[in-house]
């Protein structure tokens, strides 16, 4: 049967010529970069010229670069970094409402410790307003964290404004970034951002390694302790292989930077036209500009999510839904609730995410698959019937 | 993650459909936990269910657990009928995820409010109905820890 990935945001495929980079880090170029022989020398260097290859292209100082088990650790390690070194300065911290889950349970862990954290409403394309932003200072405020680029409806959030309210307010300011890395240019010389979190499985590199940026000046503790890696701020044997692919994935990012953002914008804008003209009552989530190039959002409206995963697959195709009864919650995903979709219209969500294997073969044949498995589970909806004999 | 049976059932779902003018009819679910079961009956004098159909807007589970018990009842006296539970539809369905469990309970408070509709229409008192209310919003989706997000 054919198949068609199209869960990109979720993960990607570790591209082939980073793989080959990787491989010999597992046998023969196996040392610790601890270790004071030449293999081990050998790891410690090719170690820190992949920081190097990371910084070249994000234009950082790679002593700026701290390597992670991924994003969900660098999020965790901004944030609780921060609080913890800013105790003395105040207890507040701004985020938003449609943050990954690494950001917000980390806010709430922090919330349960006695700081107050304002998590800001966005418009209904997913907007957080810097405005919104600068209201919400207070005297006590010492992080804000917004993300740049939301993994589920795909928004770009207006980051630079939201740095630069940070700055004159002398507010440290975090954005997790795994989206926007690869997909949207990030220059750290410029931007006015103090920390910064990546992870490389979402730009065809291997899971379980990611960065964080931490501005030179910025003093957070650790989050792991032990030996005296990456410079004694975060303990443990470094993933060699890992930090390599990392950057491979992030030199041929940018290396062919301009041919994949318009190659999956134009599939983007494909697909989802293609979808709206096909099947009536669908609904496209996140803003049609400011998107991820990759982002395919829509709900379709009487269905649920679940159910037209399942037929999908069937048919080969993996995507992903916000829906409750995917979550395996009561309610559908926090960003949905937050853009104001209401449960009905949330259960009916379609998570499409484009990537660099993606073809325009694949968007026909998706939308030739589609439309009848939306028209078939609409049939069996008590709502659709109802829907329309009203009309 | 879900049998074959489940899957037979969510890709050709037996029983889908409407009766018109039927005997009885429930609705289970709300918009708001995001599911809802219709389940709708044909009884006749003998009080035995000759025609079922449900439209169901839920997930995969919620689709098939219709489907069967619709299978399940089907021909039965509604007095049989009345005493399908959700863990026959598990078992008929060989098996749900924990997290999928209460979608089989949709079904079993789907055909019950459609036969206390008909108990109603045609002032038939069922012991089993006792106590049971078709409106009640009981909150089927607790038991259930969120998964992963990415
Ligand atoms: C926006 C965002 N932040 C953080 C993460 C977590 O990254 P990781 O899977 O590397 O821990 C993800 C993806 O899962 C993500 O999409
Ligand atoms: S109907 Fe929501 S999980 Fe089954």
């Amino acid at each position: 049967m054919r198949l068609v990935y199209m869960d990109y945001s979720a993960t990607t495929p570790v591209k082939e010529e980073v793989l080959q980079e990787m491989l010999p880090y597992f046998t023969e170029k196996f040392g610790n970069a601890s270790s004071i022989y030449s293999t081990g020398r050998q790891a410690k260097h090719d170690m820190d010229a992949a920081r190097k290859r990371i910084a070249d292209h994000l234009h950082c100082v790679p002593e700026e670069l701290y390597f992670t088990s991924g994003g969900s650790e660098a999020d965790n390690w901004a944030i609780k970094g921060i609080a913890k070194a800013r105790k003395s300065k105040g207890n507040h911290i701004i985020t938003s409402k449609i943050e990954h889950h690494a950001v917000l349970h980390v806010c709430e862990t922090l919330e349960k410790e006695g700081f107050d954290v304002t998590y800001l409403d966005v418009d209904e394309k997913g907007l957080v307003d810097p405005k919104a932003v600068e209201a919400a200072i207070t005297d006590q405020t010492i992080l804000i964290t917004i993300m740049y680029i939301n993994n589920e409806i795909g928004t770009i959030e207006p980051i630079v404004e939201i740095g630069e309210i940070a700055k004159k307010h002398q507010i440290i300011f975090h954005t997790d970034a795994v989206q926007a890395l690869g997909n949207l240019r990030i220059d750290l010389s410029e931007l006015p951002v103090d920390l910064m979190t990546f992870s490389a499985h979402k730009v065809y590199g291997p899971k379980g390694v990611g960065a964080l940026y931490v501005r030179k000046g910025i003093r957070i503790p650790n989050l792991i302790e032990g030996g005296a890696q990456e410079r004694r701020r975060r303990a443990g044997t470094e993933n060699v292989a890992g930090i390599v692919g990392f950057a491979k994935a992030v030199e041929i990012a940018y290396d062919q930077f301009d041919e994949h953002v318009e190659r999956l914008v134009s599939l983007r804008e494909k697909l989802i036209e293609g979808l709206i003209a096909a099947i009536p009552d669908t609904r496209v989530s996140g803003d049609r500009d400011q998107r991820h190039p990759g982002n395919v959002h829509v709900c379709f409206k009487y269905i649920e999510g679940e159910s037209i995963l399942l037929s999908l697959d069937m048919v080969g195709i993996a995507g992903s839904s916000g829906s409750a009864c995917t979550s395996g919650s009561l309610d559908p995903s926090h960003v949905l609730m937050a853009i104001g979709l209401g449960h009905d219209i949330a259960h009916g969500s379609l998570r499409l995410t484009i990537g660099d294997f993606t073809t325009e073969d694949d968007i026909d044949y998706i939308l030739e698959q589609l439309p009848p498995i939306i028209d078939r589970l609409r049939r069996m909806s008590p709502l659709y019937e109802e829907a329309k004999g009203a009309k | 993650m879900y049998t074959e049976i489940v899957m037979d059932h969510f890709t050709n779902p037996r029983n889908v459909g409407e009766i018109e003018n039927a005997d009885g009819m429930g609705e289970v679910g709300n918009v708001k936990c995001g599911d809802i079961m219709r389940i709708y009956l044909r009884i006749n004098a003998d009080e035995i269910i000759e025609d079922i159909k449900f439209k169901t807007f839920g997930c995969g589970s919620a689709i098939a657990a219709s489907s069967i018990a619709t299978v399940i009842v089907k021909g039965k006296a509604v007095k049989e009928a009345l005493q399908l539970t959700n863990k026959q539809v598990v078992d008929a369905l060989g098996g749900l995820p924990a997290v999928k469990v209460h979608c089989s309970v949709l079904a079993e408070q789907a055909l019950k409010a459609a036969i206390f509709d008909y108990a109603k229409k045609f002032g038939k008192e069922y012991p089993e109905l006792e106590g049971f209310d078709p409106d009640a919003d009981d909150d089927h989706h607790d038991l259930i820890e969120e998964i992963g997000e990415f």
